[in-house]
């Protein structure tokens, strides 16, 4: 195991994970607001948000799956370390980490039944920024409309044509992150 | 002139140093010392490591001195204390095979390799005050004899060779952890299990009489009871094998019940089981008695209705740590919802009444 | 045999836990999420969802506010509040104004939650069918296929034997459009304010069951066209600080029969009297007065 694997954690557990853990709330109750998430220095190329998120979220119990370049040793070690989280292929995952191209498609992902729609995957999609512009977002969590530079519409739509099955995602880039959960309705900017 | 009552705090405070000194009683009196009460109080030590679901003689010792002798408080004590415990990891299944037996019993055979061996029971006791006891009784010593060393097959077994009684299907999938996952239902029987072992003697014991008397009647005989100590293995994955990290008391019943057959399979004996920390037969017969009833569906039996059979029911009525909470709680306040009944009902007398007397009411 | 718990007493993989299911439950608003609730150190009943739920979220900046029937100062409200000192070190307050996270059993505060603000239920029964359908296995179902008709068919049952819905607490909800969910038992004279700019937080310990409603969520009282639903109080103004638009306590005075209303919201009565309000039976506000 790389020393990598080792260093980049929090710093004060507990604390750490409680302040982030109010942020990633933050952004899933208001979709499209743009919050900082810092605590955890991951090895390249997991973005800071990313990481923290790993680390405020996962632990033995939730399967991840890694998509394309973030699918490396550096990460794999340090996710292990840290979290004890297994890995797995996309049809059995609770999180999946990976930029948009790589995490596509959607329809292998699990969206939950009817009877349980909360076993519906998590996708953490990495960014190359996070701006409140482009597609225009309204339900749950939005008092009028908010924005944000979604990679794609017609994906998020259909995903939000499912409801209440579907997927839910946080944006992360660097040490911001924001959030789409499936309630949220995607219109055309 | 009405001033809100303030003071919550104080009052709370004023009350948990009158509960301790309650507690301690008549100071006059020697107080009672934990390893007293884990020796000689050592069912009710039991009963709280089974119910709280912590093997930990000590600690439910002192959760029965700090609880006055409530048991089902001092099992909540033990529960939240486990609850905050990290995990290391997870024991291998016990054999019970390998259990250094005190007590061993069969109700269907006369006799068996190794022998009955009666143990320290109260069964043929005669229920007499021993006024003895009262007074500081010297105990005269027990008579010893060698102990038997080896394996300690089960009573049932035997019958499993001529195929008399149905075989448990084996699996080495790891079972779910009933305090680590919320219950979803139907649940599979190792989840059962682990519930039963866990709920409260009082409503499995009514739970399992109940069979008895006619619902969801399975004609239990008690196949074996045994009591002894099993040592616990962990697997090791640094050392790649396992070790022995202590050992437990256990008591395990398993009946033989009526039989079932079908037009494919020939009449066969059926069973159920019981496993319980510590010695606490009453338990393990009764939890034994509730998972035969609990497993009709699987023997292709008849829904009769019955509570025993009902595994929603049971499973979310035997937590007495639940129960008594929910329970107790009615005693907080609820005057605020009581208020909105109040003024629903004022209202709606008030608009019954303008309707029967509709003159007035113009 | 001493013990120093954890931050906000949790160990961190049940808080993971639930953190991850007030996520789904955000995603998914007014859907109830199952969780491994654990034993908490005081009996299920007695607020041990909202306590877990509360423990998952704090962080040690903030600070706490806990209410039951509105008061700040009703035991088991001031056992809670000390709880939270003692195992997370958090400030607490009475203000409303002034708390990040309050946890309520019974009411909404009065005095408008804002965006950075947390509201936390306690939940007793969390499924608002189990009074019609005892089995959690086909309530699960009914929700699952979006089949209210038997909630339905009970108010109209109310309204045709009393001629009016005979509930008035627990009064149940539809949330966006699609799941019927129980507010936890808050007079129905709160339901309005349930579509808040706050983030509210359900948790009932006992059940395993958390539910969340993102801010601004549609949340309807169930009704119909011709027997609306309507939030009711006593009709009376405060004693103390004259309001006539806050929820009352009646509270009983004498043997004869006299009594007084007073606001159930304890921090919003003494704050209007700190203001200068003063009611028909009310003394001018002095602080420590009371």
């Amino acid at each position: 195991m790389q020393s990598t694997a080792l260093t980049g954690g929090f710093a004060k557990a507990p604390q750490d994970a409680a302040r982030a853990f109010r942020a990633v709330m933050n952004v899933m109750a208001r979709p499209g607001l743009i919050e900082t998430l810092t605590g955890a220095k991951p090895p390249a190329p997991l973005s800071d948000a990313a990481g923290t998120l790993a680390l405020t979220l996962l632990d033995g119990s939730t399967p991840v799956h890694l998509a394309g370049a973030l699918d490396c040793k550096d990460v794999r070690d340090w996710i292990t370390f840290h979290t004890g989280a297994p890995f797995t292929g996309r049809e059995h995952c609770a999180f999946a980490f990976g930029l948009w191209s790589d995490l596509l498609p959607l329809a292998g992902y699990p969206i939950g039944n009817p009877e349980y729609p909360d076993r519906g995957a998590t996708l953490v999609v990495e960014m190359p920024a996070l701006t409140a512009s482009g597609v225009t977002l309204s339900g749950p969590g939005i008092k009028d409309a908010a924005a944000l530079n979604l990679p794609d519409r017609a994906a998020f739509r259909a995903n939000a044509m499912q409801f209440p099955l579907g997927l839910d995602f946080f944006f992360t880039s660097e040490n911001r992150i924001a959030a789409l959960p499936r309630s949220t309705k995607v219109e055309a900017a | 002139m009405y001033v809100a009552v303030k003071g919550g705090e104080k009052a709370i405070d004023a009350a948990h140093a009158w509960l301790a000194e309650e507690r301690r009683g008549d100071v006059t009196v020697p107080e009672l010392s934990v390893a007293q009460i884990r020796e000689q109080m050592a069912l009710a030590v039991n009963r709280v490591m089974a119910e709280g679901s912590l093997y930990d003689p000590d600690l439910a010792a002192l959760a029965i001195k700090q609880a006055r002798g409530d048991l089902i408080e001092a099992i909540f004590l033990i529960r939240a204390y486990r609850t905050t415990l990290p995990r290391f990891g997870y024991s291998n299944p016990v054999d019970t095979e390998k259990m250094a037996c005190d007590r061993r019993i069969s109700a269907t055979f006369k006799d068996a390799p190794g022998g009955q061996v009666l143990g320290p029971t109260f069964d043929y006791t005669h229920r007499l005050l021993d006024f003895k006891l009262a007074a500081d009784g010297e105990v005269p010593e027990a008579p010893t004899r060698e102990t038997q060393t080896g394996p300690v097959p089960h009573i049932t077994d035997f019958l499993n060779q001529e195929g008399l009684i149905q075989t448990e299907p084996t699996s080495d999938e790891a079972p779910r952890d009933l305090t680590r996952e919320p219950l979803e239902l139907p649940a599979d029987r190792a989840l059962r299990l682990q519930s039963l072992t866990r709920g409260d003697e009082g409503f499995i014991l009514g739970m399992a009489y109940s069979t008895q008397r006619g619902y969801a009647r399975n004609h239990a005989f008690v196949g074996e009871l045994r009591i002894g100590t099993c040592a616990v293995e962990m697997d090791i994955p640094e050392l790649g094998f396992a070790v022995e990290i202590g050992e437990i008391e256990l008591t395990e019943c398993e009946t033989v019940n009526q039989f079932a057959g079908s037009k494919t399979e020939p009449p066969q004996f059926t069973r159920g089981y019981g496993l319980v920390f510590g010695q606490t037969e009453r338990k393990a017969i009764s939890m034994a008695l509730v998972d035969r009833a609990l497993r009709w569906q699987e023997m292709g039996e008849d829904n009769l209705g019955a509570a025993a059979q009902d595994a929603e029911f049971v499973l979310y009525h035997a937590d007495n740590i639940q129960a008594t909470g929910f329970l107790e709680h009615i005693k907080l306040p609820h005057y605020v919802d009581f208020q909105s009944e109040l003024e629903l009902v004022r209202k709606m007398r008030a608009d019954a009444q303008a309707q029967t007397m509709p003159e007035a009411a113009e | 045999m001493t013990q120093d718990y954890n931050f906000a007493y949790l160990d961190e993989q049940t808080k993971r836990m639930i953190r991850r299911a007030i996520l789904k439950g955000l995603a998914v608003p007014g859907y109830q999420v199952p969780f491994a609730s654990r034993e908490m150190p005081m009996p299920y009943g007695w607020g041990t969802g909202g306590v877990q739920v509360s423990a998952s979220i704090l962080t040690p900046e903030d600070t706490m506010k806990v209410i039951d029937q509105g008061a700040d100062d009703t035991t088991n409200a001031v056992s809670i509040r000390k709880f939270f000192e003692k195992t997370a070190g958090v400030a607490t307050s009475e203000e409303t104004s002034k708390a990040d996270v309050i946890q309520t059993r019974h009411r909404i505060p009065e005095q408008d939650l804002r965006e950075d603000q947390i509201l936390v239920y306690q939940v007793p029964i969390p499924e608002p069918l189990r009074f019609l359908e005892p089995r959690e296995t086909e309530t699960r179902k009914m929700h699952a296929l979006e089949e209210y008709g038997l909630m339905h068919v009970k108010l109209y049952e109310d309204i045709s034997k009393n001629g009016a819905i005979s509930t008035s607490y627990a009064y149940p909800v539809k949330v966006e459009g699609r799941y019927v969910m129980d507010p936890s038992p808050i007079p129905k004279f709160d339901n309005p304010k349930l579509e808040m700019a706050a983030v509210q937080l359900f948790g009932a310990g006992r059940e395993q069951r958390i539910y969340a409603l993102p801010p601004y969520t549609r949340v309807v009282s169930l009704d119909f066209e011709d027997y609306p639903f309507e939030p009711s109080k006593a009709d009376h103004a405060c004693d103390l600080c004259g309001s006539d638009t806050s929820y009352l306590d009646e509270v009983i005075m004498d043997d004869a029969g006299g009594r007084m209303f007073v606001c159930s919201d304890t921090d919003f009565c003494r704050s209007r009297r700190a203001a200068g309000h003063v009611g028909a039976q009310g003394v001018p506000f002095e602080e420590d007065a009371a």
